[in-house]
């Protein structure tokens, strides 16, 4: 790493830490920021790394946050029997009850997406383009539907979360952390992932997948774990918000398909896909221009977000970093000149 | 006559009523550079998506070293050691020359765990021979979607040859080069069959290119064989004559 990109780092990340301390009532608001970057991150993955346009990806964050709440209450008691009470049981998690029943709760929200990922992987992969963005799309519409249809996780009714054991503002502060920490090992993870031959693979699909598969490329392979990834990040993050929001049901909260499943599309072509920092840069304007119009335009923001992806989807397609990378090519290491050739003969080794 | 390492045996292929190979047999010698030759919508792009397995055939065989590929997909056969170009060029539009080669190494033995491997100086090396080798150093690290429709042929040309393949397949190589480029194309050709000892079995339609270039040519129309031999032969064949003045 240059000096200058790893003091870039350190900024973001001291920045990342003080901001709950110095807005404490704004945490949640801070938490659910880190969300929507892992959001854009893991869409890119798919969307813009390897050219299939997801618009399913929502389904891992519903299944990871309702995985993770069955989890943490059907621990100690009967699941059925709460969701049927219909938050009127109460339970008394003692400290470690808590902590205990979230963090294993959290990993199976982490592992049930995967399996879920590679189980879609095999049917919907056959479609390609418009028909793939559809197909996930169905998915999702899907999910939602039968989770609201499904009485023992409370059905449309959603169930109410366990109560966080700590004191007043602590809860904000412990899933800010949680949120922040999540965000940025998924940006290491993907960091690493786009150094290695995985990077290359899942943008030559991108580019021809026929001409990938000509060339006896395992196709199928990498994009089933360029979902599994998106899905793994994504169930956690579904995990976390549901415990921090408090109670969760299936249409806002879970499998918001209009909000947030459009939101990841969003953020990532605003800030430029197909790179590493794009949906980041993407998503920060996003979500600042969001929480604006939410307190200056109430009543008009989704008119607001809507003339925003409109001005973006016609007439900047190559989002924020994209048009940087257009006109200041050098600064990605990409070249536009050529180079001299070598003096070397041309079967000769140098 | 060692054994053919590609046997084609009897293959037809239709799309609904429109017979686009019927019973075509033919055998590519191992080493050797194989012309397929005919007048345009005489089969023979079928033929090629069919042996490499673009497309299920609807009768006959076909056999690579000895081995029945007829049911096989296109990634399985390209893993075998067959590889083909395209008519119309497909390179990896928005990645540099050395990625699209890089990209393009033997994925035969792919395991798991090699999806996240780093890209060795030695195969970095290598790709940069192979640019070298088709011209195109000195532009190895442009995008190349930005190069020229000759330049991006050499390019595909060197991914092909990336991948080590026992046989390559070349759906018109010289088509839409440059006449001038041509000779070093042919040059490349026959290097790349000598030096690196690939099978060609090539498309052609640039009939100075195929009479220098192949040892042994089969002439298609209308989706069937009509003749082989030697260039000479072909050459002199009043049957390959008239279905290109277009008597047959």
């Amino acid at each position: 790493m240059t000096r200058p990109s790893l003091a870039l780092h350190l900024v973001l990340l001291v920045a990342g830490i003080v901001a709950p301390f110095l807005f404490p009532a704004h945490s949640v608001q801070f938490a659910v920021f880190w969300i929507f970057v892992l959001f854009a991150m893991t869409w890119d993955t798919m969307g813009g790394q390897m050219g299939y346009n997801s618009l399913g990806n929502i389904v891992f964050f519903g299944l990871g946050m309702y995985i993770c709440a069955v989890v943490q209450i059907g621990l100690f008691y009967n699941v059925g029997d709460y969701t049927a009470a219909s938050g009127e049981i109460k339970i008394d998690f003692t400290d470690q009850q808590y902590y205990g029943g979230l963090a294993l709760g959290v990993f199976l929200a982490a592992i049930g997406p995967v399996i879920l990922a590679v189980i879609l992987s095999k049917v919907l992969f056959g479609l390609r383009g418009p028909y793939f963005a559809i197909g996930t799309l169905g998915v999702a519409i899907a999910a939602a539907e039968l989770t609201a249809a499904w009485g023992w996780v409370g059905g449309g009714g959603g169930i109410s979360m366990p109560v966080f054991p700590g004191g007043p503002g602590m809860r904000e502060r412990f899933f800010y952390v949680a949120c922040m920490v999540t965000t940025i090992l998924c940006y290491l993870f993907l960091r690493w992932l786009y150094s290695t031959r995985f990077s290359l693979a899942i943008n030559a699909i991108r580019d021809d997948e026929d001409k990938a598969e000509a060339l006896g490329l395992h196709t199928a392979r990498y994009k089933m774990v360029a979902w599994s990834v998106s899905a793994f990040f994504m169930g956690i993050a579904g995990a976390l918000f549901g415990n921090m929001t408090g109670f969760i049901e299936p249409l806002e909260t879970a499998y918001p398909t209009l909000t947030f499943g459009i939101f990841m599309v969003a953020m990532t072509l605003l800030g430029g896909k197909g790179t590493l920092w794009g949906p980041i840069i993407g998503a920060t304007v996003f979500y600042t221009l969001r929480e604006l119009t939410w307190t200056y335009l109430l009543g008009w923001q989704y008119i607001a977000l809507g003339v925003l992806i409109i001005v973006n989807v016609v007439y900047f397609q190559q989002g924020i970093l994209g048009w940087v990378q257009a006109r200041k090519p050098e600064w990605f290491g990409i070249r536009v000149e050529t180079q001299p050739a070598r003096a070397v003969k041309v079967d000769g080794k140098p | 006559m060692s054994q053919a390492i590609i046997d084609v045996r009897g293959v037809s292929k239709a799309f609904g009523g429109v017979i686009a190979n019927h019973e075509v047999s033919l055998k590519v010698e191992p080493g050797k550079i194989t012309g397929l030759i005919g007048p345009n919508g005489s089969g023979k792009t079928t033929l090629f998506n069919s042996i490499v397995g673009q497309y299920p055939i609807d009768g006959g065989s076909i056999l690579f070293e000895g081995q029945e590929i007829s049911r096989m997909n296109v990634q399985e056969i390209a893993r075998l050691g067959m590889l083909r170009t395209f008519q119309q060029t497909r390179i990896f539009s928005k990645m540099n020359c050395i990625q699209n080669l890089l990209i393009s190494v033997p994925h035969r033995k792919a395991a798991w765990r090699n999806m996240f491997g780093k890209h060795s100086p030695e195969l970095i090396e290598k790709a940069e021979r192979l640019l070298e080798f088709v011209g195109l150093y000195s532009k190895r690290k442009l995008v190349a979607g930005s190069l020229s429709f000759g330049q991006q042929k050499l390019l595909e040309f060197a991914m092909a040859l990336m991948n080590e393949p026992k046989v390559l397949l070349l759906d018109e190589p010289t088509a839409g080069i440059n006449p001038t480029l041509i000779n070093g194309l042919i040059d490349r050709l026959k290097r790349a069959n000598q030096e690196f000892g690939i099978t060609l079995f090539v498309i052609e339609h640039n009939m100075r290119v195929i009479m220098n270039l192949a040892d042994q040519i089969y002439c298609m129309s209308h989706g069937e064989l009509l003749a082989s031999g030697s260039p000479d032969e072909i050459r002199d064949d009043q049957r390959v004559i008239d279905a290109y003045l277009g008597a047959h």
